[in-house]
């Protein structure tokens, strides 16, 4: 795999960010584009360009094609046993709220349980929380151990027989911990619990297959897997599909409307209500072909190298603390500096363009468990280099300079 | 963009040794302030006299360099002011982070201007206003007496 081609590939790499080779280290947050998604965008809306899904015309038919073809390369890329368990949504956090809404709706009563881990981001609790005040039901939570890990027993540990639902990240954005999903799933089961996976950071840098992990509910964010912002997808068991109630009402989702009743539409009509973010899931095609193009296992490696490399430097640089030591652990170290706050140490790195994120990642849950208000953040994506990464502590070691540290 | 600008000896100082960094006895007026984005917080404490001076004040919290030197050198300036002084000072400060070039105020000397215009540089850096006008903000609703937590990512 060679990364100085994969380099080219995006244009954000050809211009200099404030006279300065761009080092983006933010990609847990939303990672670059390739051109063919930003190509793909234009060439919709220049040639192709229909609403999906209801007109007859040439086009509105071509657009419906493209579009579902979108669905067909999501489901080969997850592995899911049937294209209709691939529903769009404006992002994971759309996704999460669906299932959090209907679920909530047809499934949870006061009293019971939905269990969370200390490592979720916002998204996967906030929507909870939701239920909280509409059906007053408790939200537990896994704890975190001290390398920064969610362990299968912890989650044994906590379930009850109140437990309705388990909802956990398969990567943590903060620390990087990889959790068991499969175990974890697997035991949910065998106690008839449900299991949604928080996927924005596993889709990207993990290979998927939802028939092995056998999870209910996989979240997607397609802006974190070099794809368009506003497009999402919730992986969803079918019968689940079938049987939990719509989420939004609109055109698209029904299949007759009366004075006196509403009757659905079909699979995956039922949740997609709208005109949806056509552009963004025709162009998040191409996302899928140049991940499939490299392939995820050496996309995995290559972060894995660079990982290790990140993790070696770092650590040998002294006053640099890194946030926990999972044992299975993505492409993210989440660090501090004795003496000089996160959001100072961004804004001098980023002086020398080394873009990375500081503050609590929206998990402040996790970071009130570490006692830390903000961490800042370096996150990789398939066009890092160790480069970069040397760049990274160069950068730091400024940092230390200004603010007189040694 | 101009790094030194923004982190001078000044600043750099006042973020490492925070002046007037605990708590008044006996304040008469205080109120908290956070910035959830970055994670910032302070608590100002006011103590005025019978005659409407700022006898003491105070702060505690913790932050980036910029927010813990804006509150350290806030803290120093304000003392001895009285209230409508004080909030002179403020309107002019914020005025001054926002758009104006220089400090118009009469009420500072040119040491304690020349200190607080050390953190006109956050001008150039638009997501660190926040903290340069966080300690002030909240500094406002002490004087108010606000019971509302200030926020400056409203």
């Amino acid at each position: 795999m060679n990364i100085d081609q994969i380099k080219k590939e995006f244009p954000i790499f050809d211009n200099k960010v404030q006279n300065n080779d761009l080092v983006y280290l933010d990609s847990a947050n939303s990672s670059q584009k390739p051109r063919i998604v930003i190509d793909r965008i234009y060439d919709f809306y220049s040639k192709e360009f229909s609403n999906v899904g209801r007109s007859v015309h040439y086009l509105a038919v071509a657009a419906t094609n493209l579009y579902e073809q979108t669905r067909t390369s999501v489901q080969k890329y997850i592995n899911a046993s049937d294209k209709n368990e691939i529903v769009f949504t404006k992002g994971a956090t759309e996704a999460i709220n669906l299932v959090a809404n209907t679920f909530g709706q047809k499934y949870l009563d006061e009293g019971d349980e939905v269990l969370i881990t200390e490592l979720e981001h916002h998204s996967n609790y906030v929507p909870w929380h939701f239920l909280r005040k509409s059906k007053k039901i408790n939200i537990e939570f896994a704890e975190v151990n001290d390398q920064g890990e969610v362990t299968l027993e912890e989650i044994k540990k906590k379930i009850t027989d109140r437990t309705k639902i388990i909802c956990v990240t398969h990567l943590s954005n903060v620390t990087g911990a990889i959790l068991p999903i499969k175990e974890i799933v697997s035991f949910a089961h065998s106690k008839d619990i449900p299991v949604l996976v928080d996927g924005c950071q596993g889709a990207p840098h993990l290979k998927l297959d939802m028939q092995d992990l056998d999870c209910d509910f996989y979240a997607i964010s397609g802006h974190k897997m070099y794809g368009p912002t506003g497009i999402g997808v919730l992986y969803a068991k079918k019968k689940w599909l079938e049987d939990l109630p719509p989420y939004q009402g609109g055109g698209g989702m029904i299949r007759e409307v009366k004075k006196k009743g509403i009757s659905y539409g079909e699979l995956p009509n039922k949740y997609e209500a709208g005109t949806m973010a056509t552009a963004q899931v025709i162009a998040f095609n191409e996302s899928i072909k140049f991940l499939e193009k490299i392939g995820i296992e050496n996309i995995e490696k290559h972060e894995k190298e660079l990982l290790d490399y990140a993790v070696d430097l770092l650590g040998k640089n002294n006053s640099v603390n890194i946030i926990g030591n999972p044992k299975n652990k993505g492409g993210v170290i989440s660090f501090t500096i004795e003496g000089i706050h996160p959001h100072d140490i961004a804004t001098i790195l980023d002086e020398d363009g080394v873009a990375i994120r500081a503050g609590h990642h929206c998990c402040q849950i996790l970071h009130e468990k570490l006692g830390l208000p903000a961490t800042a953040r370096a996150s990789f994506g398939v066009y890092n280099t160790k480069d970069d990464i040397d760049q990274l502590n160069n950068s730091i070691n400024n940092c230390k300079k200004i603010f007189n540290l040694r | 963009m101009n790094l030194k600008e923004l982190y001078q000896e000044i600043i750099l100082e006042h973020g490492k040794n925070p002046r007037n960094l605990r708590k008044t006895d006996n304040f008469t007026r205080d109120a908290k302030g956070n910035n959830p984005l970055c994670g910032d917080n302070v608590h100002i404490y006011l103590k005025l006299n019978d005659n409407n001076k700022v006898e003491d004040i105070s702060f505690e919290g913790n932050g980036c360099a910029i927010t813990m030197a804006s509150a350290s050198i806030m803290t120093d300036v304000v003392r001895g002011k009285e209230e409508k002084e004080v909030k002179e000072i403020v309107t002019d400060f914020l005025d001054m982070i926002k758009e104006k070039d220089e400090l118009s105020t009469q009420l500072l000397n040119e040491d304690e201007k020349t200190k607080l215009m050390c953190l006109s540089g956050v001008k150039q850096y638009p997501m660190r206003v926040k903290c340069a006008t966080l300690s002030w903000h909240t500094l406002t609703s002490a004087m108010n007496n606000s019971q509302d937590i200030t926020s400056t990512e409203d």
